[in-house]
């Protein structure tokens, strides 16, 4: 690799949608430089294109202009080394907990490995989540929290070069947030996963990155600032919030999202 | 293309019931912490109050329809049968519903049976052409595109009016009734598989995409269980449809079959037989429909919510 600072390289990179009403611009001129092992998280006001920048990362839809660089090869389309976490889960009805992991698993590793290591790849991603006792319930019969937790363990299962989260937590009561993103902060450590969060929550954003990129309003939304958190790891909740450098940082995005991008532009 | 199904009313009764066990717990839980020795009579007035919606009900409608029909025979000079007739020669025809004298003096049970056998000789032909082809139809445009003015065109013809163009194809009237079956019963099929496939969530494509799995690995493992629901649905109008349109087949084609046997107790002015012909009809037609909806309740998940 060229340029270690460089991962993910992504290179003036616009997206605009065709609608009924004509075209809309999402984004313009994205750059962005994501080294391994870092923790970035995407800010910015609704609708203002975090998602589809995050889906571009993914491959699930192609830029308008512009080239998105992973470990210097260019992303044509999805796949399994760049795992997404759903705003919604996503997790198949109608498989157990365990199944929906094992198909992540068994499509990654199928080729290579026995079928007992699948097993053991698909009860270590349960556990590494805290799920083992659920393996064999269907999503339909657990909670919200724990169909995020087993749609995190999916795509952690995958071993991803990187992990894409859309607003992983935003559907989840605020006791549950915190108890996974405590989770989250544990297991990016031992993993040593780079990872990309889509996040509306500020706490959320400065307590897990290393990096907040904050994105103006759309339409023709672009990256306003790039903050660096350089916090020290491990991070403890509790410790931080009498942390000044952690309240400067808050204070910091607080003041991109609500002082400066305050007036959402009317669409 | 939305298809609609009647849900028995006992189907839309079961959530306020479940609603009452729920509330039900919550008062025993509450009760339970208290120690409140109140518990077993309050039980047993809900059970025997659930017990009497369950039954009361259906029976005054089986009531009101006995009703009825002794009304219009006593107004009708009996050219009618009551009820009570009609169940003494019911019994002589059920005492005995397997013998056969002849080709066209058989039991009610071989008429039954020879009309069911069509239905699903020609049903299944229907569901081998009609589930692949509704699949392709949905995941496919162009095949969507291509076949959507077709399917418009021939859905609303009267099953009856492709029998000609299977006498005169098949030289039969037995494989002409089971074309009729098939081609009556393929359009439910294959528009709600198609629908069906085109409503897959794009979430659990997103899944399949990022996982970059087999076309094959897609279909068997997120399109046919998303779609099953719909195809089960399909499945239930297509074994309605089939078994209304069976009995007008056997009347104009003859042979062996409920329809048939209709027919020939007019022919023979033994109107009693037809009110048995009706209540057997109806009674298979319900039959067929309970099994399809306890195999349609088993396969189906709940959706993704939040």
């Amino acid at each position: 690799m060229s340029n270690p600072a460089k991962f993910i390289d992504i290179q003036g990179v616009a997206q605009t949608f065709k609608t009924a009403k004509g075209a809309f611009p999402a984004l313009k001129d994205i750059d962005l430089g994501i080294a391994q092992g870092e923790f970035v998280a995407l800010i910015g006001h609704s609708g203002c294109g975090k998602s589809t920048l995050l889906n571009l990362i993914a491959g699930l839809a192609a830029p308008t202009s512009g080239v998105l660089l992973c470990a210097n090869k260019e992303i044509k389309g999805p796949g399994p080394e760049r795992a997404v976490v759903f705003q919604n889960h996503s997790l198949l009805p109608w498989l157990t907990c365990e199944g929906n992991i094992h198909l992540a698993v068994e499509r990654v590793f199928g080729a290579r490995e026995s079928k007992a290591q699948l097993r053991q790849r698909t009860e270590a991603a349960l556990a590494l989540v805290g799920l083992a006792h659920a393996a064999h319930k269907r999503p339909g019969e657990i909670s919200g929290g724990m169909k995020q937790r087993v749609g995190i363990a999916r795509a952690l299962s995958m071993e991803p070069q990187v992990l894409l989260m859309d607003e992983p937590f935003g559907a989840l009561d605020a006791l549950t947030r915190a108890k996974l993103q405590d989770e989250l902060l544990d297991i990016v450590a031992r993993t040593r996963s780079t990872v990309i969060m889509v996040t509306h929550d500020v706490d959320e954003a400065v307590l897990l990155s290393d990096k907040i990129v904050m994105l103006t309003n759309g339409p023709g939304a672009t990256i306003g600032e790039v903050l660096h958190i350089d916090l020290p790891r491990p991070r403890e909740r509790l410790a931080l919030a009498e942390d000044a450098r952690y309240a400067h940082c808050r204070k910091a995005v607080i003041d991109f999202l609500y002082t400066r991008q305050g007036h959402v532009e009317k669409a | 293309m939305v298809s609609a199904v009647f849900h028995s009313p006992r189907e839309s009764a079961t959530p306020p019931d479940t609603m009452k066990k729920v509330a039900a717990s919550a008062c025993q839980e509450s009760a339970g912490g208290q120690k409140n020795p109140q518990k077993p009579p309050r039980d047993w007035a809900a059970a025997s109050r659930a017990f009497w919606l369950a039954v009361l009900p259906p029976a005054c409608g089986l009531g009101l329809l006995l009703g009825l029909w002794a009304l219009v025979a006593s107004t009708t000079g009996q050219s009618i049968p009551g009820p009570l007739q009609t169940w003494a020669q019911a019994v002589e025809v059920f005492s005995d519903p397997f013998y056969r004298n002849g080709p066209n003096d058989q039991g009610v049970g071989w008429n039954v049976l020879a009309s069911l056998q069509r239905v699903a000789i020609g049903f299944g032909l229907a569901a081998a052409v009609g589930i692949p082809a509704g699949f392709l139809i949905g995941r496919f445009a162009f095949l969507s595109r291509m076949c959507n003015p077709i399917i418009s065109l021939l859905r609303p013809v009267s099953p009856l009016a492709w029998l000609p163009i299977g006498l005169l194809v098949f030289k039969g009237a037995n494989p002409a009734a089971i074309w009729t079956i098939f081609i009556c019963s393929i359009w439910p099929m294959v528009i709600n598989t198609a629908v069906g496939v085109q409503r897959v969530p794009q979430d659990y494509m997103n899944v399949a995409r990022v996982l970059n799995l087999s076309e094959w690995k897609i279909a068997t493992t997120i399109l046919f269980p998303a779609v099953l629901p719909y195809l089960l649905t399909g499945v239930r109008l297509a074994v309605g449809t089939a078994w209304l349109v069976i009995v007008a087949a056997e009347m104009l084609t003859g042979g062996v079959g409920i329809g048939f046997w209709v027919w020939d107790e007019w022919n023979n002015l033994n109107v009693r037989n037809i009110l048995i012909a009706i209540f057997v009809i109806g009674g298979v037609g319900l039959l067929l429909e309970l099994a399809l909806v306890q195999l349609a309740s088993a396969f189906t998940y709940e959706e993704v919510k939040s």
